[in-house]
């Protein structure tokens, strides 16, 4: 083990290359238990759980790519990875920060109740599924890129942004938009979802309603976008006059009327 | 709205010579049944009755009965009053029909078609008042061998052992989350797990604070919603249980109606006041075995290896192989959930019509795991409509470790088994949120009542046992031995892995 200087603060290193994910957590454990604040994983190349349930207020660099789960369950450390992360990155994390440099899997953020996960680059399939919010946090997923199927699908809470950085929206009223697949939002019965550009009513499963705004317009938005442009060190003012589409939910209740409830 | 074509299901007998207008039944019923007439009469308004049996039993004159209304069309031994009134009701609403508790249908009951043994002259009965009788159960992963290490005369285990956890008898209460119950009602079945010395199950809605003090006795659920699931949740359960399925309805998500989803559920669980509390069918993030296996070690992680993880899937045709890749993925207790097993509500056609009966995905599972050399290295838990000590023995017989005890605990409690918990509207308190109603359960005398059924019961296995010649229950798990069938065709027997009643051991 050693230190480094990082931008003037120290640092301890683990070497990762090639360390089995269980002896390199435990090691986090026992570093983050120890009252290490800062963490440096050089080498990092698919070792799953990293910082999984970890609480606390340690921050740990991560360069490589991060494996499935990355943070999961966590609440309150600050996580950023030089990199791309692979599947789960935040699954049900309740607190803290993951950045992401580069792109994330599928599944990233299912059921956050907390804390915010910002990808620079695109995010997987079956992003930020039933995503939560509690009175004193609310989960936030940033995405730089685009995003894959069902997208925030059962959202019961929390916000979702998608901002598709660099890529050209189509121009035809009808046609789909390039940041989302199919199946957006489908059950979403709480939350919000914003997505840069307009998007056909063909390409929403129904159950929400759709708005537009622009950041200028909407200080939430605007906020959000001015988080992630801090968070990763990028200049987004070229989005405040964009137009996104903003999604809530239509009823709390999306399939109370399949049921027959009567005694 | 048009008329509706369907008769009460029961009818509300009320005798007048009795009656002395208290007016204790409009107090008591929580479906709005009876009120007080302008001229004093007090009337019952028989369509929402669903015979909860609350105000029979709390007429303080006994002038109440409430029967089950046989006359309501030509019904005949195909077409049954129950499948005329789903028709009618599904005309009127266009809903798939909602229920609760465990399926009632009339499929074979194998625990009543099996048969305990007992010891004879040969082998000399034990008397239980006399003897020690050994029923404590360990959960948990059991490893293949253990190292001793050390100078002799002070040999000690090499290494630690997997996290594992102690019964003082071999039953738990199964999951049934605050939410779907209420809070006095968890806290009964709470305090009663610590004064047996046994588990309860948060289910899948959370952790409610009050809980604090009963930790140590907690099984914390991991479901698709991962309603309330964070870091201090897992840290305070003693197994985590990660949900899959459950008997009552297999590969059908989870759904809290909104009726019941008040502010402080809602807070638990991180929704929306009012909502649908959905629970998706699959996990999202688990559609292989190896996908299961990611989720099972992100808790393991999570939790340092401290705990042991169960996985709780429904009993489908498939149960053996797919407990053999349960176990393959690292989980240390499998839990199967038979066709009987309960739940605060589900669509009535799954409730009814798909899974297994726990007594066969037992047998088949246990057989499984001894072929594959894997049964020693897990506990089996069986879930699913155990009613009494001797289901509970029989099913250890057939390989089960230990029981969940979901609709019997409930019935200690009171419940009459209405089937109406998804109504919230639960007249003995247990299944509803609505403060008049909840507090009918006191959780101090709700405990009292589950310590004393198990009590009852924990003096029956022994009564079993040495009547059966043996004094640890070890001796009894997957001993089919000690069973025979009655009735039963062989190809059910050979399921069961069970003699034909009449053949010798
Ligand atoms: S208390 Fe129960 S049995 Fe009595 S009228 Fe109400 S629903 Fe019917
Ligand atoms: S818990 Fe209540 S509502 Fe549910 S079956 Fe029992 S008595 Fe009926």
């Amino acid at each position: 083990m050693i230190r480094t200087t990082v931008g003037g603060r120290a640092m301890k290193v683990i070497e990762s290359k090639g360390v089995h994910y269980r002896e390199l957590n435990r090691e986090i454990r026992r570093l983050v238990a120890a009252g290490e604040d800062r963490l440096l994983l050089r080498g990092v190349n698919g070792q799953r759980y990293i910082g999984a349930g970890l609480r606390g207020t340690a921050r740990l660099e991560i360069e490589g790519t991060a494996g499935n789960n990355l943070g999961a369950m966590m609440n309150g450390l600050s996580i950023y990875v030089h990199g791309n992360v692979q599947d789960g990155a935040g699954n049900t994390m309740s607190g803290g920060e993951i950045v992401v440099r580069g792109s994330a899997g599928d599944i990233t953020g299912y059921a956050m109740r907390g804390g915010k996960i910002l990808i620079q680059g695109n995010a997987g399939w079956r992003v930020g599924i039933h995503m939560k919010s509690r009175e004193d946090q609310q989960a936030v997923l940033l995405i730089g890129g685009k995003a894959g199927d069902f997208l925030g699908e059962y959202m019961a809470g929390g916000t979702i942004v998608v901002l598709g950085l660099d890529i050209p929206l189509q121009q035809e009223r009808e046609g789909a938009n390039p940041l989302i697949g199919n199946y957006l939002a489908s059950g979403m019965h709480g939350g919000t979802i914003y997505i840069r550009g307009r998007i056909p009513a063909w390409q929403i499963r129904g159950q929400v309603q759709s708005e537009l705004t622009t950041p200028e317009e909407s200080p939430q938005l605007r906020s959000w976008i001015e988080h992630f442009a801090a968070g990763l060190n990028l200049d987004c003012s070229a989005l405040s006059r964009e137009i996104f589409t903003y999604l809530t939910p239509q009823g709390a209740r999306p399939y109370a009327h399949l049921y027959d409830h009567s005694a | 709205m048009p008329r509706s074509l369907i008769l009460p299901e029961f009818l509300v007998h009320r005798d007048e010579g009795r009656c002395t207008k208290c007016k204790a039944c409009i107090r008591q019923c929580g479906f709005g049944v009876h009120a007080e007439e302008p001229d004093g009469r007090i009337s019952a308004n028989e369509q929402r009755c669903v015979n909860c049996q609350r105000c029979v039993v709390m007429c303080p004159v006994s002038a109440l009965k409430v029967t089950a209304n046989k006359e309501i069309g030509r019904e005949n031994a195909y077409w049954s009053a129950e499948r005329l009134r789903e028709i009618w009701r599904q005309a009127e609403s266009g809903g798939a029909i909602l229920t609760s508790m465990g399926c009632d249908r009339n499929y074979p009951v194998y625990f009543d078609h099996l048969l305990l043994n007992a010891s004879q002259v040969t082998n000399p009965s034990i008397d239980p008042l006399r003897e020690p009788m050994e029923i404590r159960t360990f959960l948990g992963r059991k490893p293949e061998k253990l190292s001793i290490a050390g100078p002799p005369g002070e040999e000690r285990l090499a290494g630690p052992l997997p996290p594992g956890v102690r019964l003082e008898m071999p039953v738990m209460f199964a999951a049934m989350s605050f939410g779907s119950i209420s809070k006095n009602t968890v806290l009964a079945l709470a305090k009663a797990a610590k004064q047996m010395g046994i588990m309860f199950n948060t289910g899948e809605g959370g952790m409610n604070p009050a809980l604090g003090p009963f930790w140590d006795h907690m099984i914390v659920q991991v479901a698709s919603g991962r309603f309330g699931v964070d870091s201090a949740y897992l840290e305070a359960g003693r197994i985590i249980e990660i949900k899959i399925g459950q008997g009552a309805k297999p590969g059908i998500g989870g759904h809290l109606p909104g009726e019941k989803v008040n502010e402080e559920i809602a807070r638990t669980r991180g929704i929306p006041t009012g909502a649908d509390a959905i629970s998706p069918a699959p996990h999202h993030d688990i559609y292989s075995i190896e996908d299961l296996r990611q989720l099972i070690y992100t808790l393991k992680e999570a939790t340092d290896y401290q705990k042991p993880v169960a996985v709780k899937i429904a009993a489908v045709h498939n149960v053996a192989a797919i407990a053999s890749g349960i176990v393959r993925a690292g989980a240390d207790i499998v839990v199967l959930d038979g066709l009987r097993g309960g739940t605060g509500a589900a669509p009535k056609m799954i409730r009814d019509h798909i899974g297994l009966p726990v007594e066969l995905a037992i047998a088949v599972v246990d057989r499984r795991l001894r072929e594959e050399g894997l049964r020693e290295q897990v506990s089996l838990v069986a879930g699913g409509g155990i009613r009494s000590s001797a289901d509970l023995l029989k099913v250890i017989c057939l390989g089960a470790d230990a029981a969940y005890l979901g609709t019997a605990a409930l019935l200690a409690l009171g419940c009459h088994l209405c089937q109406r918990c998804y109504t919230g509207k639960c007249s003995w308190g247990i299944a509803t949120q609505d403060p008049s109603l909840t507090k009918r359960v006191d959780p101090e005398a709700g405990a009292e009542r589950l310590v004393n059924l198990l009590t009852a019961w924990q003096h029956e296995i022994k009564e079993f046992m040495g009547a059966m010649g043996i004094n640890a229950l070890e001796s009894l798990r997957g001993n089919r031995l000690q069973l025979r069938g009655v009735g039963l065709p062989q190809n059910e027997l050979d399921q069961l892995g069970v003699k034909q009643a009449g053949e010798a051991m």
